[in-house]
């Protein structure tokens, strides 16, 4: 199955001979080319990897010739909609934007079932993972990494009371990077923690055999704790407990990734206080891999203010490291992340990491001054934290007395950390001492194992396992008849593949859209009244998903969503047809015989003069380039001056460039010229077209022009129109 | 326990270690921490690891579930339940799939008291 960059992604045909899908790797993926300069467009890149194949750029690109550059660190997206099916169809979008690392987050619950869970039931802020949905969502990545061209990293979670379980089934269904780390079960997932660990063991060793990628938890800390820029001594210890634990256990320093995050976020003067931590954990953790994860704990329902926050986490990312670049959707705070604002998300990153390429060349960390003292401060502390650990009897010891998560900033103690019982926890007793004839027939193995003689290894008694044999592997379909996937499709039959279409953020027609809409109410008022502006829509399940206060008095700021009553059938719509433009050459042949002239200006009181430059200018593509000569007026061009240069020299043509449409003076200005021009009598000799970013060619035309241009045009549609508009009014004349 | 900010007094040791030391203190430290969890992990299995031994010996999640309770109930998880479905197989003479799907089932659980003669070692 190939996909067509044209076509949607066939879920039928996705889930056909699903049972017989193996995937073509394992391990993780790293971006090719890094570490070299190269050029893309008009400029020297020094921090990027090799370009996709297909992608969609940065809509400021249009300015660069459409590049792409990718940035060197691999740029993660986490997606959570609860139905795998959706999920892919947004996994297509993120990659085509930037992402090589799909994590896909687990339905609330799933870490406290003792068991692998089996089917496609619908999940709560995630999917249940399962094997099937894990099999087809890589199955559906490996179409997709073929179509943008670079090798897509899947992600979950390798954690809960069944941790070793759905390390094999990731090792089987060729899963590159999992989060695993026995503390963050402990603290905030209460598992037992003997039992945590142990199955730790176990977990990693399975996942240093897939050559999986190993993120740790230990940015929960952070979040979870009173004041996340007091913990930053207990976060190097943590991160240094799973580092550790993992080596001994045999796992290579290159698979294993710290899950960092820059602990504060303004109106905190975060970035004094987040480079030293990050130096600080990056001299002591030199060997392994930073996963920079963005800063939630301070998230509010303000997608603006959580991409400020992300940005500045990405100067973090920039100024010291970062392997992998984590990005949370900026609407994390107000729902689960929709599609659009996983977009949103990966090109933040794109977007910052683009513009500081290089910038390390150009500036320096000064460590000789108050950052060098702060670092050195942060080491010695996360170091007394790990000393008095040992001296209160270990690891366990200090979690039954609370040493984690204290809001105090090590070694002041505050008493409101996160005890655990050795004996309590989910899963506690359920921990069993090997007989000396223990024995478990497997390749993959941590500690004692009693392999019985006349096998040269364990799993030889049985002849292979899975990870030998992966025809040994026992694929279940589905156990429950009512929630599955394709109960789900079959009731949304009427919008996969049809002219019927709803608005959608998450799952296939949920209907739901948002409106932003300000009222000059204060904010109690302004709630209940967006509300009801909402239902008057004709929207339902109205609900706020965002505020801001613009005065107490004067005004607020709502979002709303809600869900439409309708859908739209595609074959009722009236969609113009696209002008076919003439060929370059034709253009060029008409012109040479006939030459043409045009005056052109930005009216009003407007300076932006990009977008006609463009489309005049020889350089970028304009009309210039086919012969047509021009004078241009200009910006902030009063009408009548632009309509009297067309009267004194006799141009063909009159190209009016408004961007501004506050009171609608674009439209007004179109008008004006039009009626100018009948007042002057010159209308039916003169050709009259209009650009800009809000002109579409029926608002042009409404207003008294021959055509009117938009966002995306180039000059040959400019001048294919003036070709052909001169040739339609001389057969006019000699009519 | 509620503690003022002692950090200078506590740091007298620390305080004429060059950066090379601390770090190499650092990872002492971390790694000294976590050896008896690695002990632990050597010494110890729990229904998880033995559900994930099954599942690499050909069984589903749904047929590996009843096993290791069963193992448990026998109090036979110290052998191992990977163990006790290929001893099972070999004693009668059937491949490993059918002797685990047969315990799944609820069969030969008889048959499993007799795998491990001598009880415990």
């Amino acid at each position: 199955m190939k996909l067509d960059p044209n076509k949607k992604l066939d879920i039928k045909e996705l889930l056909k001979d699903l049972e017989n899908y193996r995937p073509r790797r394992r391990g993780w993926h790293w971006r090719e080319g890094r570490n070299q300069k190269r050029q893309i467009g008009d400029f020297e890149y020094r921090e990027t990897s090799e370009n996709l194949k297909n992608y969609i750029p940065l809509p400021g690109s249009r300015g660069f010739g459409y590049i792409d550059p990718q940035p060197d660190c691999v740029i993660t997206t986490e997606i959570a909609s609860g139905r795998f099916e959706d999920d892919i169809r947004r996994m297509r979008m993120a990659a085509w934007h930037g992402a090589d690392h799909i994590m896909v987050i687990r339905t609330a619950g799933q870490s406290h079932v003792d068991s692998l869970l089996e089917g496609t039931n619908q999940g709560i802020g995630g999917i249940m993972v399962t094997r099937k949905q894990v099999r087809a969502t890589r199955k559906a990545l490996d179409m997709i990494e073929d179509e943008v061209g670079r090798p897509i990293n899947f992600h979950s979670y390798v954690s809960g009371v069944a941790g070793p379980d759905i390390a094999v089934m990731f090792a089987e269904e060729g899963v590159n990077g999992a989060h695993q780390d026995p503390q963050y079960n402990i603290l905030y997932r209460n598992v037992n923690m003997i039992r945590s660990f142990v199955d730790a063991c176990e977990a990693k060793k399975i996942m240093t055999w897939a050559n999986m990628l190993q993120i740790d938890g230990a940015h929960n800390a952070n979040a979870t704790a009173m004041k996340a820029w007091k913990v930053m001594p207990e976060l190097m210890v943590q991160h240094a407990i799973n580092c550790a634990f993992s080596r001994k256990i045999g796992m290579k320093a290159e698979n294993i990734a710290l899950s960092t995050v820059p602990p504060t976020a303004p109106p905190a003067p975060c970035m004094r206080l987040d480079l030293p931590y990050a130096v600080a954990l990056r001299d002591l953790f030199s060997e392994y891999k930073m996963r920079a994860q963005q800063n939630t704990k301070y998230m509010e329902s303000d997608t603006r203010e959580a991409t400020v926050t992300h940005t500045l986490n990405l100067v973090i990312s920039r100024l010291t490291s970062a392997d992998i670049q984590s990005t949370i959707t900026p609407d994390e705070g107000r729902n689960v992340p929709w599609h659009y604002y996983n977009i949103a998300a990966v090109s933040t990153a794109k977007q910052a990491l683009n513009g500081m390429d290089g910038f390390r060349d150009m500036v320096k960390i000064d460590r000789e001054g108050e950052l060098g003292q702060i670092v050195r401060e942060l080491k010695e502390r996360a170091i007394l934290f790990m000393e008095e650990m040992l001296e209160a009897g270990g690891y366990f010891k200090a979690v039954e007395k609370g040493f984690f998560i204290d809001s105090g900033f090590y070694p002041e103690r505050n008493g409101d950390g996160i005890p655990r019982q050795i004996d309590g926890g989910i899963g506690a007793g359920m921990i069993f001492e090997r007989d000396k004839d223990y024995f478990a027939p497997v390749s993959v193995h941590y500690g004692y194992n009693n392999i019985p003689e006349g096998f040269e290894k364990a799993s030889d008694a049985i002849g292979g396992d899975t990870f030998e044999d992966p025809s040994k592997i026992i694929y279940i379909d589905e156990l429950d008849e009512f929630d599955n996937v394709n109960v789900r499709l079959d009731e949304l039959k009427k919008y996969y593949d049809t002219e019927y279409v709803k608005p959608e953020v998450e799952w296939r027609a949920d209907g739901v859209v948002a409106v932003t809409i300000f009222l000059p109410l204060d904010e109690r008022t302004a709630e209940f009244a967006a509300i009801k502006c909402g239902e008057k829509m004709g929207l339902e399940d109205v609900t706020v998903i965002h505020k801001n206060v613009m005065h107490p008095a004067e005004g607020t700021l709502v979002e709303i969503k809600g869900k439409v009553k309708f859908d739209i059938n595609i074959n009722e719509l009236v969609i113009p047809e696209k002008i076919p433009v003439l060929s370059e050459a034709e253009i060029r042949e008409d012109i040479e015989k006939n030459p043409m002239f045009v005056v052109a200006a930005t009216v009003g009181e407007d300076e932006h003069s990009v977008g006609l430059k463009e489309i005049l200018d020889i350089k970028h593509g304009g009309i210039e380039g086919f012969g047509i000569k021009y004078l241009y007026l200009g910006t902030s061009c009063p009408v009548e001056k632009l309509v009297d240069a067309a009267i004194e020299t006799n141009a063909d043509a009159i190209l009016a460039s408004t961007i501004i449409t506050h009171d609608d003076v674009h439209i007004k200005n179109m008008k004006k010229i039009h009626d100018l021009c009948i007042e002057k009598g010159i209308r039916d000799k003169v050709i009259l077209a209009c650009g800009g970013t809000q002109v579409t060619n029926e608002i042009a035309v409404e207003a008294g022009m021959d055509a009117g241009f938009g966002r995306g045009s180039k000059g040959i549609d400019v001048a294919s129109f003036l070709v052909k508009k001169r040739r339609e009014m001389n057969n006019k004349d000699e009519n | 326990m509620k503690r003022p900010d002692d950090y200078e007094k506590r740091r007298e040791h620390l305080k004429d270690l060059t950066d090379e030391q601390l770090k190499e203190r650092f990872w002492e430290l971390a790694y000294k921490i976590v050896e008896p969890m690695l002990e632990m992990g050597y010494k110890y299995t729990t229904p998880a690891i033995e559900r994930s031994v099954l599942l690499r010996m050909g069984f589903s999640s749904v047929e590996v579930k009843p096993i290791v309770e069963g193992v448990m109930k026998k109090g036979l998880m110290g052998k191992g339940a990977g163990n006790v479905v290929w001893r099972l197989s070999k004693k009668l003479g059937i491949s490993v799939r059918e002797a685990g799907l047969g315990l799944a089932e609820g069969k030969y659980w008889d048959e499993v008291d007799t795998l491990f003669e001598g009880g415990k070692n």
